[in-house]
């Protein structure tokens, strides 16, 4: 591994992102539009805007990265790219962290513009600082590039890529925690939240905006997200081969 | 004898269940220039994979330059340009070279040079979405270049070109040839056979024949190579 080519890896990643303006300019305006949106649902109800409205200004970059990271790899894959990447002088943990730095960057645009909007505009609440709420949202944005990196290697095409959300990302939006609490679900649902990445993500995000001690259980949900990054991680450098069939 | 830069022994490779290549033997002399000619569907890019290491194997021997097919040390020495152009579509050709420059350690002249040897320079800044099909081989060429490899394995990289430009990369990669290199460059246009110095003609995954253009023409008594290729898979059929 070398930081050159690292570097050089994640630079060249945000080239092409920077080339495709919409799809930045969607990645900024879309989670402000949903934020909006769910104050306004929830007009009536202030405290389940903040409920929700607060942790998911942490989720949305780990929900993002998971799609935009699984097309953009799955591309390298068949574009030939990948291959020649795998031919030449670079090491597969240049490739992932190239990456992680570059989605990562992007993602703490993301959850800085989506923090200022909710934080300062939208009335909520933060009691230990916006700025938890951007540090947890940009580990989970890692979180997301991680799990859409590995699940790249088992889709062929786009069109298989984007249903990987709705397969994977949306059981654990439903099973966090973040809609029902999780002593109110069936309790093998319980036990397999327990078993999810995500459920960590939102038990430290609720924890950071809700009054009160944080706890050590936030440092447990931290360590948790970095483990599970850390096991994405090594999972997707199993599916980037050298040799293929 | 020159020594060889490529030693193939009993190489088999199966893909999707159907065997590809069987029992494939040759060597490819440092140096030369050595035509890799078929039929598609033939074998010639699933060999050229062999040969870089990106090819799962599944019975054989590959060494390229002393070492086993696919090691380390020769991911700076083998440059590889696949058929289907493996470019960034939505980056420039100046930052698609300038991030493979940076993988294998050299500098902006460099670049300035592969640029002017595929035709592309002055037009750094051009997304490569927007070029011709044959302009994105050439960036694709470009960066199989840029090391300065000992051995460049080209599959069909003049698909698609005009023929003057066909000419010139012809006269590039007898340049190359001259200061040291070895070049394996497939094709299935048949005329440009008579560029090369040796010729490997193969079909359904064996390799009919390890010749040169004189030899092939003098044993089958044609002066075109296409009749002289179809002449030895008449042979052979019999």
């Amino acid at each position: 591994m070398s930081a050159r080519i690292t570097l050089a890896t994640a630079r060249r990643v945000m080239w092409q992102i920077r080339r495709d303006r919409r799809t930045v300019a969607l990645l900024l305006v879309v989670p402000v539009v949903l934020l909006v949106l769910m104050r306004y649902v929830f007009d009536g109800q202030p405290g389940t805007f903040q409920a929700i409205g607060a942790p998911m200004c942490g989720l949305f970059p780990f929900i993002i990265m998971f799609l935009i990271t699984s097309i953009s790899m799955l591309r390298e894959r068949t574009s030939g790219t990948l291959e020649r990447l795998m031919s030449l002088p670079l090491a597969k943990a240049d490739l992932l962290a190239g990456y992680g730095i570059a989605f990562g960057l992007l993602a703490a645009l993301q959850a800085l513009v989506v923090c200022l909007v909710g934080f300062l505009l939208l009335g909520l609440n933060a009691p230990h600082g916006a700025w938890l709420i951007g540090l947890l949202a940009i580990g989970n944005a890692v979180l997301g590039m991680a799990l859409g990196l590995f699940v790249s290697a088992f889709a062929r095409t786009e069109f298989q890529a984007v249903q990987f959300m709705p397969a994977i990302i949306f059981p654990q939006l439903l099973l966090c925690g973040l809609f029902v609490d999780r002593h109110e679900m069936a309790s093998f649902l319980y036990g397999l939240s327990s078993a999810l990445p995500l459920t960590y993500a939102y038990d430290a995000l609720a924890r950071a905006t809700h009054p009160g001690p944080l706890g050590g259980r936030v440092a447990i949900d931290v360590a948790v997200i970095v483990g599970a990054t850390l096991i994405a991680l090594a999972l997707g450098a199993l599916t980037l081969r050298r040799r293929t069939a | 004898m020159p020594p060889a830069a490529i030693k193939i022994e009993d190489l088999s490779v199966v893909r999707g269940g159907r065997p590809v290549l069987h029992d494939l033997n040759l060597q490819v002399a440092a140096g030369s220039v050595t035509g890799l000619l078929g039929p598609s569907g033939c074998g010639k890019s699933t060999l050229m994979r062999a040969i870089v290491g990106v090819q799962i194997i599944q019975a054989g021997d590959v060494s390229v330059l002393g070492e086993h097919a696919g090691s380390p040390v020769l991911r700076r020495r083998v440059g590889y340009l696949t058929q289907a152009p493996s470019v960034y579509a939505d980056l420039s050709i100046g930052e698609n070279l300038r991030y493979f420059a940076a993988i294998l350690e050299v500098g902006e002249q460099r670049i300035g040079e592969v640029v002017h040897t595929v035709g592309l320079a002055g037009r750094e800044r051009q997304v490569v979405a927007s070029l011709s099909g044959g302009e994105r081989s050439r960036v694709s060429l470009a960066t199989a270049l840029l090391g300065d490899p000992d051995l460049l394995v080209l599959d069909e990289p003049t698909v698609g070109l005009d023929p003057v430009l066909r000419a010139e990369l012809w006269g590039t990669f007898r340049e190359l040839a001259q200061a040291g290199s070895t070049l394996l460059i497939s094709s299935h246009v048949m005329d440009e056979a008579s560029e090369c110095d040796e010729l490997l003609l193969m079909r359904d995954g064996e390799l009919l024949e390890q010749t040169t253009p004189e030899r092939l023409r003098e044993r089958t008594g044609e002066q075109n190579l296409g009749r002289a290729f179809l002449s030895v898979i008449k042979q052979v059929s019999r």
